[in-house]
């Protein structure tokens, strides 16, 4: 596996203040009798650097969080304070842009932040190296698998050098192989760039691969169950003893959960 | 007895021995297509079969004598008459065919620019004011089930016998489906494409120019062909009804001809008529089909 350096160095953790704080956030939408509470009075506080995982079952209103602090929508009520950190998105499909080649939806958004274009095609080259995909600059999104696209957006993603990245289950639609390398990498990102992450998904055992604190959120509305922190040394693995001793403990309290609330 | 069967060790394969493995199968790959010939051999042929059926039926007709020849000649004359207007226009009087050919297509063309020109912006307008949308967004759709010859009364009142009034309907033809283009490319957005955007910073102007224009691409390209089909339709209808200089342009040559009884001519004019729409239509054609290879909407379903 070639091993290129990453191009930026790790930014200095900050003054213990929280990366992302979010305080009494709510969110409906419709109105009527087509009124329904997505997220209900949500506290959260992510540290500088951390891996946060949020798990919760579908439509527990995971990503509707993660768009209210990517300011793709607004909040109800409450707030949510970035202190002005860029914020990046990885969607669970690739949203590559399919007129574009792989090279050159990275390119676009460096473009978009102003990169000047000399500096810009070393940047793609080394952006598609640094996520294994070297030599497939001039593929279409059609031409490349569905993990390779995941990768062509993840470096789209990096090349925006924002400190926050929010992930909606991008490795939802993978094979489970594709997935593992997908997680190896996201690991090693995270900790070479310094990335505040916050990763949605609605498998538990992933989330506890990642994630140095994982969040259980309840559904209708959305709110914050409980939390944990996942004490396991990095690099991890999926299949690492531990991991799904606390996968299952996590999961009883999940269902737990799911049933107390059908009753 | 017991009989010593040869230990085999399982193979351990190095890593060059894997890739010489993986390499090797590329000789499975399939060889380089069949060559050009052969594949325009092969696309042609259905096409020259038909025209070549159409001849014989109308050879058929021909001879069994259902119409006089003046009024319906044989195919043989009519492709000779066209032969000659084409290569030798030296045996007829006034304005060759080239001329008239070249007449009508700057008609057409300068009509269908103005006509894009006005519907991108229409579109691009109703798209942008909501107000607009409810006021003119179902007088767009009906504009557009309007034969356009239905315009010709009033463009002739407006601007007499004129080049005016020819261009005036052939605009009313196009721009219509220009504009409903344009308005469902960019209603049809992929949102999260939309979204994605938003997240890489390609706000205000940079929001259309690289993405919601590129995306919306491929529905503008099938208005501008339904827009040209309309406008290549109305021009021809107004060359007949207006005929400005004689037989100058297709369309009034059409008339003529009808009118000094040359059937000959009327049915080359014709086969000219029908050639430009297929030549037009070929090549929207190879624009349609080159924007959705390249987006991968082609290909095994």
């Amino acid at each position: 596996m070639t091993t290129t350096s990453l191009s930026t160095t790790p930014r200095p953790t900050g003054n213990g203040e929280p990366a992302i704080r979010i305080k009494g956030v709510s969110k409906t939408f419709g109105h009527g009798a087509d009124f329904t509470v997505a997220l209900k009075e949500v506290d959260l506080d992510v540290a500088e650097n951390e891996f946060l995982c949020i798990v919760g079952a579908s439509g527990c209103g995971k990503s509707t969080l993660l768009n209210l602090i990517a300011d793709l929508d607004q909040p109800s009520t409450g707030t949510i304070d970035t202190g002005g950190r860029k914020v990046a998105f990885m969607f669970q499909e690739a949203t590559l842009f399919p007129w574009l080649t792989a090279g050159q939806n990275v390119d676009l958004a460096l473009k978009m932040r102003g990169v000047p274009k000399a500096e810009r095609s070393d940047k793609v080259a080394e952006l598609l190296q640094l996520v294994h995909l070297g030599g497939r600059q001039d593929k279409r999104p059609h031409e490349l698998s569905g993990g390779m696209r995941q990768r062509t957006q993840l470096a789209r993603v990096l090349a925006q050098e924002a400190e926050i990245v929010l992930m909606d289950e991008p490795f939802a639609a993978l094979d489970a192989m594709t997935r593992d390398s997908m997680h190896d990498e996201i690991e090693r990102i995270h900790a070479e760039l310094g990335l505040t992450i916050i990763f949605v998904t609605h498998n538990v055992r992933e989330s506890v691969r990642l994630a140095d604190r994982t969040v259980l959120f309840f559904s209708s509305p959305g709110r914050v169950k409980t939390e944990f922190k996942i004490p396991f040394d990095r690099p991890r693995h999926f299949e690492q003893p531990g991991i799904a001793e606390l996968s299952g403990q996590l999961t009883d309290q999940l269902k737990a959960e799911v049933a107390a609330h059908v009753r | 007895m017991s009989v010593d069967l040869p230990v085999r060790a399982t193979p351990q394969l190095t890593d060059a021995e894997l890739t010489e493995l993986t390499v090797a199968r590329s000789a499975y790959e399939p060889k380089a297509g069949p060559g050009l010939a052969w594949k325009a051999w092969q696309s042609a042929w259905p096409k020259l079969l038909a025209v070549g059926i159409a001849l014989a039926l109308w050879e058929v007709v021909f001879l069994s004598g259902w119409k006089p020849a003046f009024v319906l000649p044989s195919p043989g004359s009519v492709l000779q008459e066209l032969f000659d207007r084409a290569f030798r226009p030296g045996l007829f009087p006034g304005t060759t065919l080239w001329e008239q050919l070249a007449k009508t297509m700057s008609r057409g063309v300068t009509g269908f620019a103005l006509a894009i020109a006005i519907g991108t912006l229409l579109g691009v307008a109703v798209v942008q004011w909501r107000a607009l949308r409810l006021a003119i967004g179902s007088l767009l759709a009906g504009l557009q089930t309007m034969p356009s010859i239905a315009w010709f009364p009033l463009a002739i009142l407006f601007f007499g016998l004129t080049e005016t009034a020819i261009l005036f309907v052939v605009i009313l033809g196009a721009a219509p489906s220009v504009a409903a283009g344009v308005i469902t490319g960019i209603d049809e957005v992929p949102p999260p494409l939309l979204r994605a955007g938003k997240m890489i910073g390609a706000n205000g102007l940079n929001r259309y120019r690289h993405i919601v224009l590129p995306a919306a691409m491929p529905a503008y390209l099938a208005g501008l062909k339904q827009g040209w089909a309309f406008s290549w339709r109305s021009l021809l209808a107004g060359e007949l009804l207006v005929p400005i200089g004689g037989a100058s342009a297709l369309g009034s040559a059409l008339s003529y001809s009808r009118s000094t009884g040359n059937a000959v001519w009327l049915l080359a004019l014709m086969i000219v008529i029908l050639i430009v729409g297929m030549v037009m239509d070929a090549i929207f054609g190879i624009f349609t089909r080159r924007i959705r290879e390249k987006r991968g909407l082609t290909g095994a379903i």
